[in-house]
């Protein structure tokens, strides 16, 4: 089997990827060790507004 | 205003956010929203009434119509999504915007330039005839310079981020620039006939036949799932937990929400070529792939509707984010109708009929414009540093007027589209066809009436916001009581 014949398996076989992929993901934002981390990211938009330091730079 | 908010520059170390490039986009969101729901209804006013075509070819309807879509999807929500991303992106990554003011510059006036080369050329008769696409090649050349300025802006600020995770309202948008490339390429890869002597504004697409019917398909279907879905869930997943001053619902279900849509999107375009030369299984597959797509745009719906879980009484003294929150309510809305149209047999009814154009519609209004109208209420007074919108009051009047607009016009098509369906495949007992075309027409007609008037409200809500803006921009401040708070304090009253 030479590396051709492995590639193309590899890509008629996209599909799978895919939902390995997909499933890695799932794991990735469902793992319990990761809730705490994700929780925090949702918080990242109420840092650095301008709304309050853009006032500032008006003065 | 000095030139000083050119960039904030806060003491905090939070560094310059280019703000003013951001004003442009908004600006120009704005006067091209107005001007895209004009043409809109005055061509559902054609319908009606065939005598405004004018009898001039600039004005008929077939030149207006592209006019009418591009203003609205390219014009309108391309500058809200372009300058939307913007703001989030330097926000979201502690970063300045990657090539300042310059690429700034150059992305806001090409941008602008391209839709002013597109709709002249649309009312001269200058076009590709591909919808969605219909700028011929100097134009589609010049917007992949622009794009590819755009995603060198966008990318480059978030490498340069200084906040460790990318936000995923940048995914989202960063999914849209991207994929907006990679499908107009694809779509126009076309040659211009003045290299073998012919004119200068024609070209021809390399594709053939059925395979150019399902590249369009493929792009036109993406455009309305990269461009007025991800882009616009980029928004989404940043303007309303800010406006309703909480954390999106579940940032976990947003990254699902996220590669799922992305997964699927891509497959769907073949259900706009139900029962052509298209072969079967690739209609099966698109069918597919379209009810699949219930799952991630209902997953994206309810992250941002129970975002304001526990907070649901700020619906009622806040109209900016009672848009936002309609805006996710339309957009559940109609992706539950688009895959039930996308099933063959509904569509074997719904197709090339008036629902086709109610469902469109109802995600354009009632989701894209709502969402970028309580964006645009969000941003203008943040950008011209203002304490608070002129009026709110008005605002509220906006949401009421617009959605009644947007009720009429959905109801009207839904009960114009099935009627023209059901009339078309109705045959008599000797198997001839019981009704002729104009007969379907003249049943229409009092429906594009009802149709028309809804879209004039929907005009005149959006003056009534241009008004408010600029009343915003310059400052002022209207003397109202708040919203709300008039029935509470008749409770405590009480």
């Amino acid at each position: 089997m030479d590396l051709m014949t492995i590639t193309e398996m590899a890509r008629s076989a996209w599909v799978v990827w895919l939902v390995l992929l997909f499933l890695a993901v799932l794991y990735w934002a469902f793992r319990p060790s990761n809730k705490k981390r994700f929780e925090e990211d949702a918080m990242i938009i109420f840092r650095n507004d301008n709304g309050e330091n853009g006032g500032q730079a008006h003065g | 205003m000095s030139s000083a908010s050119l960039a904030n520059t806060a003491s905090s170390g939070t560094p310059e956010y280019y703000d003013d490039l951001i004003k442009k986009f908004v600006i120009a969101s704005a006067f091209w929203g107005l001007a895209g729901f004009l043409a809109g209804d005055l061509i559902a006013w054609q319908l009606a009434f065939p005598v405004l075509n004018m009898d001039l070819e600039w004005t008929t309807f077939g030149r207006l119509r592209p006019l009418h879509t591009s203003a609205v999807i390219f014009a309108f929500g391309g500058n809200i999504l372009l300058g939307s991303s913007f703001y989030v992106v330097q926000r979201t990554c502690r970063a300045s915007l990657f090539g300042g003011n310059g690429l700034g510059s150059f992305i806001f006036w090409g941008y602008q330039l391209f839709i002013v080369l597109a709709a002249t050329g649309y009312l001269l008769g200058i076009t590709q005839g591909k919808e969605y696409a219909e700028p011929e090649w100097y134009v589609d050349l010049w917007i992949t310079v622009v794009w590819v300025a755009y995603l060198i802006a966008f990318g480059g600020t978030i490498v340069r981020r200084k906040e460790p995770h990318i936000y995923v309202a940048n995914w989202f948008y960063l999914a849209f620039i991207i994929t907006i490339a990679v499908l107009h390429l694809g779509n126009n890869a076309s040659v211009p006939t003045v290299l073998f002597g012919g004119e200068m504004t024609k070209s021809y697409i390399v594709w053939a036949g059925v395979q150019d019917a399902m590249t369009q398909w493929w792009y036109g279907h993406n455009a309305v799932g990269f461009f007025l879905t991800a882009g616009f869930l980029g928004m989404m997943y940043y303007f309303v937990p800010k406006q309703a001053e909480r954390p999106v619902y579940s940032y976990r279900l947003s990254v699902i929400h996220f590669w799922a849509l992305t997964f699927l999107y891509i497959w769907a375009g073949p259900h706009h070529l139900h029962y052509t030369a298209l072969p079967d299984w690739v209609q099966t597959l698109g069918m597919t792939f379209s009810v699949m797509l219930w799952m991630p745009s209902w997953g994206g719906m309810i992250n941002g509707v129970m975002t304001l879980s526990g907070a649901w009484h700020k619906l009622r003294t806040d109209p900016v984010l009672r848009f936002m929150v309609a805006s996710v309510g339309f957009y559940g809305m109609s992706t539950f109708e688009g895959p039930l149209m996308s099933i063959k047999a509904v569509n074997s009814l719904s197709h090339y009929t008036d629902w086709t154009i109610g469902h469109v519609h109802a995600g354009a209004l009632g989701w894209n414009a709502l969402v970028s109208f309580g964006v645009l209420y969000f941003l203008v007074p943040k950008l011209w540093n203002r304490e608070r919108l002129y009026s709110l009051r008005l605002v509220n009047t906006h949401f009421w007027i617009s959605t009644i607009g947007i009720v009429l016009y959905i109801s009207s098509m839904w009960v114009s589209g099935i009627m023209q369906g059901l009339m078309w495949r109705t045959y008599d007992q000797l198997g001839f066809l019981q009704y002729s075309f104009i007969e379907t027409v003249e049943a229409m007609h009092p429906y594009y009436i009802i149709r028309a008037t809804g879209g004039l409200l929907f005009v005149l809500g959006a003056v009534l916001m241009i008004y408010n803006l600029w009343r915003t921009a310059r400052g002022d401040l209207r003397n109202e009581a708040p919203i709300g708070l008039d029935s509470q304090a008749a409770a405590a009253a009480e």
